[in-house]
């Protein structure tokens, strides 16, 4: 059967030849390790990064997933990005970076490639924070809620002074607890918190 | 690359009969409107009634008790809608007794329709089930209050496979003063079903779940079960459905539902057998499975099972790329964002949902595409697993 398969021709590659996967063992030889989502979600990515300390340059990435086939070409793709970039130039990979070098994504699985950026990040700030550079760490502050969507506070009351009033209204907005739905009982409060701090209501 | 192809994805549709395909090739000249009283109507007419009786004889109903619809969910849609009338002239007379009891496995036509006349301000039920997908009959007689118009169940679950026990079901119905329905799309065809020894008043079938073409069904209606149509227009179906007939859909289903009637009852075992083996090479082959269903009350020919570590939607795009189809619960292949609402619904953790596959034979699997598929799979759940933060091979 001669059909164009479901992801793009970059998508097939790195699901079926994943490059720098971290296999058992070794991750104490790793100055930077990431973690983001979870298996409840249904996507849950870890990053592992060496870093040259002289020129703060990445000489080598390896990764970890489960999820699906987006979310493993997302980081097998990623892997190879950043080897040999600088560590401030890493940080600002975005979601969409990793989606052009793969060709894009049908717009209902752009979710499963938003989260391999971030571990990097976290992979980043762990090496800073091991490494005395607490300074560097520009990742914002903001509280995660919903980890399966990676929807923070601050979304939240971006969503609320958007007119978001009620739970489906957030949910439209940010897609917060479309995965395993465990926060809705925290964004429910937070969103108050902001109805309340904005408006009085 | 490998060119072999296995289709286990039979739940989800089914190949066209090839007996079927000559009745497709044949109708194609039968052009007539059923309803034109001149030969070309009436040589229409005369197949399409004898697609009536087909399938009315293989489950156990009258003629006049079927009718054709353009689906499964037409089927169901149409029943459940009887809910909302709320006309003094017709002839459902349950208004004031409008409410539903349904279970939470249903599939998403009965479960939408179901949510909407909830916010229609009907009374609407979804029962619970256990772990293998079964509800508990104590759940039902307590739901079943003198609000309850309605009572849909479906037959056999199209994901796991679990087969409800209807004939109890629709006498606890009954026995409350509620109509039973039952969505039967996933069991007719596949095991016996006969609508006067379940005693339903209403079943919803479907065409191409029996190696019959898409866009054709049929609804049992219980003679003198109160009833309107759901579409309304012509006189077609006796009134009861409108629109001009989908004749050649019609003529292939009662090929489709005569092949099953010669078929089905030597190839139940076959098919279980095959199932059987599939589900003792994986369990014999892949550490850390979970079998989801029914041990015994279930589809001779589903298997859903869950791969700890391993996510669903990744194993299926694997197994495509060796020519096997699945299908998966997992969130990331629904396009909702959502895994099965029917395992879900079972109570296991939402990891064994995501990384659930559902294998689901049909008449043209053979021991070997099982045997291929035993080769296949444990390889890809291995590398799956391999790069998994969550799964370490011990």
């Amino acid at each position: 059967m001669a059909t164009k398969w479901t992801y793009s021709d970059k998508v097939k590659d790195h699901f079926m030849n994943p490059r720098n996967v971290l296999r058992e063992g070794n991750e104490e030889d790793f100055h930077g390790i990431g973690k983001t989502g979870n298996v409840k979600c249904g996507d849950e990515m870890m990053v592992f990064i060496k870093v040259d300390p002289a020129t703060l340059t990445i000489t080598d990435c390896k990764w970890q997933t489960y999820g699906c086939a987006s979310a493993i070409a997302s980081t097998s793709m990623l892997s190879e990005m950043v080897l040999g970039m600088k560590l401030d130039e890493a940080y600002k990979i975005t979601a969409k970076d990793i989606l052009n070098a793969l060709g894009g994504l049908p717009d209902n699985k752009v979710h499963c490639s938003v989260l391999g950026d971030k571990a990097l990040r976290v992979a980043i700030d762990d090496y800073y924070r091991k490494n005395g550079m607490e300074d560097r760490i520009t990742t914002q502050t903001a509280k995660i809620v919903c980890e399966c969507m990676q929807v923070t506070d601050e979304d939240i009351e971006h969503a609320v002074l958007e007119g978001a009033r009620s739970f489906q209204e957030l949910q439209d907005m940010t897609k917060i607890g479309t995965g395993c739905g465990e926060c809705q009982e925290q964004a429910m409060a937070t969103m108050s918190g902001y109805i309340q701090k904005h408006f009085g209501l | 690359m490998d060119t072999r192809t296995v289709y286990f994805d039979n739940n989800a549709t089914t190949p066209l009969h090839p007996e079927v395909k000559k009745t497709i090739i044949k109708g194609l000249e039968i052009f007539g409107n059923p309803s034109s009283m001149h030969q070309f109507g009436r040589e229409a007419r005369e197949l399409v009634e004898e697609s009536r009786a087909t399938v009315a004889s293989f489950i156990g109903a009258a003629p006049e008790e079927i009718l054709f619809v353009g689906s499964g969910s037409e089927a169901n849609n149409t029943v459940l809608s009887l809910l909302r009338c709320e006309s003094t002239s017709c002839a459902c007379p349950l208004s004031g007794k409008n409410g539903l009891v349904t279970t939470a496995i249903e599939h998403p036509c009965v479960l939408n329709t179901a949510r909407d006349l909830g916010r229609h301000n009907h009374a609407v039920t979804f029962l619970g089930v256990d772990k293998h997908g079964r509800i508990d009959l104590d759940d039902l007689r307590r739901a079943v209050t003198d609000k309850i118009g309605l009572v849909s169940v479906m037959l056999a679950n199209n994901e796991i496979g679990t087969l409800q026990d209807i004939k109890e079901v629709a006498r606890i119905a009954h026995e409350a003063g509620a109509l039973f329905h039952t969505d039967a799309v996933q069991a007719v065809g596949k095991i016996p079903v006969d609508v006067k020894d379940l005693d339903v008043d209403f079943l919803s079938l479907s065409g191409h779940k029996i190696y019959g073409p898409k866009g054709i069904g049929a609804l049992y209606v219980k003679k003198g079960a109160p009833y309107c149509p759901f579409i309304l227009g012509g006189h077609q179906e006796s009134g009861r459905r409108a629109g001009t007939e989908n004749s050649l859909g019609i003529f292939a289903l009662g090929k489709a539902v005569a092949m099953r009637a010669l078929e089905m009852t030597d190839e139940e075992p076959r098919i279980r057998a095959m199932r059987d083996a599939l589900k003792a090479g994986i369990a014999a082959s892949i550490p850390d499975v979970l079998f989801m269903g029914h041990p015994e009350h279930c589809l001779p020919g589903t298997l859903n099972v869950s791969f700890a570590g391993a996510e669903g939607e990744a194993i299926l795009l694997y197994l495509d790329l060796a020519g096997i189809a699945v299908s998966t619960g997992s969130a990331c292949a629904s396009g909702s964002l959502d895994p099965s609402h029917v395992i879900m619904a079972t109570g296991v953790p939402v990891e064994n949902a995501h990384g659930s596959i559902r294998i689901s034979l049909g008449r043209e699997n053979t021991m070997d595409d099982v045997t291929y598929m035993l080769e296949q799979l444990p390889p890809i759940i291995n590398r799956i697993r391999d790069m998994s933060t969550v799964y370490r091979r011990r």
